[in-house]
């Protein structure tokens, strides 16, 4: 088989989900090639977090397959999940308030893929926290970070695991101009340590300049897939979009 | 930070040895060991329950089942068996122990108020079926044969050497509450606490997690009940599951301070010492129980982190002395 690609890193293949009567995911279908930064856009509801939930083992999907490094790990429980090296993050974060910055990025450390003892847990999570600038409220404890902060650390403590795929889940949403550059740049520095990113924007424009490839989700279906440029011209899209006039603007205005 | 650099667990030993060599200093000898060791025995339970309550969020109001359940055991061996203490003792924390891995597989899927009333329910079903239980007396319960005290050189010295095993015991259980909140398997605790969820995603093992610390917090009362019990000399259900004790041991816990080390030794010390002078009003006497639940309102409402916890946030350079 040489001269063929590599094995995507991951394979999601015709994955369905529902809630009661709605559809949340028809069929999903897609591959990520290894070190590739992939976002995956639609309007509010259409279905991106549930794909991540099916991911990671929240849920399991009803149909489809998750395949992650060759392995199929659909239904796997999220822990199982985390320590064949994949790591996530959420649009809601979810901080571990009653600890300090630190002992959150430790714990990133200690449990998921590599799996360190607390000491070296800890000298990685030094590095993960002024990697991503929060190197100066490592003491303070979670609950008293700002919105931006917790993103960061949110991210800081998926990062210390070391994954080979990093899921985020609208980590820009709520940001201001500058923290979202900033945070983008910090993005951008994670793939270039070699580790392959799905990201979810709700919104399209922020994702333009940092994605390889984006797909399209809009009421559970995929319905686009393509370059950045391609999809923000993809007529489709943009009728998607149409139900939020403000959001279409903000589209062309990525443009 | 290799754990005998730690002030904090001196702090803590030193407390517990303090509580511990009391009465070898006082001029009632016989008087201040049974005071001792009835402060003793709330630090061992307090510091046992702290691990699940503190550590982990998992408030179980039934605990005293596993203090229960490890006194009938140990007893057993005692009287009938003729089992040396200390055999008894380690019979008891592993019948306690086994009782929680298979418990917990089942009620620690449950969360918040539901776990807390299965434990209630499972406290007063243990009473129920011990009632019942021919082997371990029924409802009289058993009495030590006097001749078992002989062995360790008649009543007098049984006391004592009951005593010296709560204070070896409890000293063993505050080292143990202290390895256990600073290595990795505290911090996945303590995780699960904050957020369970989150705590998956991340990689820890809740439910494996979880069972072991039920376990750990469940095999020291199986202990603690064995000792109390063979000094007591007699064991009857009522006694043994009294679900009183139980709610007291989380006001302990709440008072000095859930999820630290130190706090359920302060939080011991003090509510016994309280509980001491309310005894001896005969006002107070028959009302101590809902003396109790007021405190635990009082410290819910304004001291939610306990005495050690308004410590830490009041005075931040205490932080390296309060684990
Ligand atoms: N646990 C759940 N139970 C019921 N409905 C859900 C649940 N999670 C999501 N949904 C619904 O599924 C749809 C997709 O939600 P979600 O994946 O969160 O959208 P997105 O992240 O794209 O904004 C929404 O209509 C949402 O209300
Ligand atoms: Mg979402």
């Amino acid at each position: 088989m040489t001269g063929q690609a590599q094995t995507p890193i991951l394979q999601i293949q015709a994955v369905s989900k529902h809630f009661g009567g709605l559809q949340a995911l028809s069929n999903v279908t897609f591959d990520l090639p290894e070190g590739q930064i992939l976002g995956l856009i639609g309007p509010n509801g259409a279905g991106k977090t549930t794909l991540f939930n099916c991911i990671n083992g929240i849920y399991p999907p009803e149909q489809g397959h998750v395949i992650f490094r060759g392995r199929d790990i659909t239904g796997w429980k999220p822990y199982r999940v985390a320590r064949t090296g994949l790591a996530r993050t959420h649009q809601i974060v979810q901080p571990l308030n009653e600890l300090t910055v630190l002992q959150n990025v430790i714990a990133g450390a200690s449990f998921g893929h590599e799996h360190h003892p607390l000491s070296q847990a800890r000298e990685i999570a030094d590095q993960v926290l002024t990697f991503v600038g929060l190197a100066e409220r490592r003491d303070a404890l979670a609950a008293k970070l700002n919105v931006a902060q917790k993103k960061r650390l949110e991210l800081a403590r998926a990062l210390a695991a070391r994954p080979y795929l990093l899921l985020l889940d609208e980590v820009l949403a709520g940001l201001n101009p500058t923290e979202i550059a900033e945070m983008v740049d910090v993005v951008r520095a994670i793939r270039d340590q070699g580790v392959t990113i799905l990201i979810i924007e709700h919104v399209m424009h922020a994702l333009m300049n940092v994605s390889d490839r984006v797909i399209v989700l809009d009421y559970g279906e995929q319905i686009a897939e393509g370059s950045p440029d391609e999809v923000a011209n993809d007529p489709k899209v943009i009728e998607a979009y149409l139900g939020d006039p403000k959001l279409a603007q903000q589209m062309m205005l990525a443009e | 930070m290799k754990p005998w650099r730690n002030p904090g667990l001196w702090l803590v030993l030193a407390l517990t040895v303090a509580i511990s060599v009391w009465p070898a200093l006082a001029s009632n000898k016989a008087y201040t060991r049974e005071v001792s060791f009835t402060i003793l025995k709330a630090v061992a339970l307090a510091s046992s329950l702290n691990i699940l309550l503190g550590y982990t969020g998992y408030v179980s109001f039934g605990h005293i089942v596993f203090y229960g359940m490890g006194g009938y055991v140990g007893f057993y061996l005692l009287d009938v068996h003729n089992a040396p203490l200390y055999v008894a003792v380690l019979a008891g924390g592993l019948a306690s122990g086994l009782i929680a891995f298979l418990l917990g597989r089942a009620i620690l899927r449950l969360r918040g108020a539901y776990f807390a009333l299965a434990t209630i329910g499972i406290n007063e079903a243990a009473r129920a079926f011990i009632k019942n239980f021919d082997l371990f007396g029924g409802p009289i319960g058993m009495s030590l044969n006097f001749n078992v005290y002989k062995s360790y050189g008649g009543p007098n010295q049984a006391l004592w050497i009951a005593f010296i095993s709560m204070a070896a015991l409890t000293l063993v259980i505050t080292v143990v509450s202290f390895l256990v909140k600073t290595s990795r398997f505290g911090l996945g605790l303590m995780a699960i606490r904050e957020n369970e969820d989150a705590a998956e995603v991340m990689g820890v093992v809740a439910p494996s997690s979880k069972t072991w610390a039920y376990v750990l917090s469940a095999i020291f009362p199986g202990m603690v009940g064995v000792l109390f019990f063979f000094k007591n000399g007699n064991i009857e259900p009522p006694d043994a599951f009294n679900l009183h004790q139980s709610i007291e041991t989380i006001v302990m816990v709440m008072l000095g301070g859930y999820g630290t080390v130190l706090g359920p030794v302060l939080g011991s010390a003090i509510y016994q010492r309280l509980r001491g002078l309310l005894l001896v009003s005969p006002l107070f006497k028959n009302i101590q129980l809902a003396v109790a639940g007021v405190l635990l309102l009082i410290i819910i409402l304004f001291m939610p982190a306990g005495v050690v916890g308004w410590l830490r946030s009041r005075f931040g350079a205490l932080r390296r002395v309060l684990e």
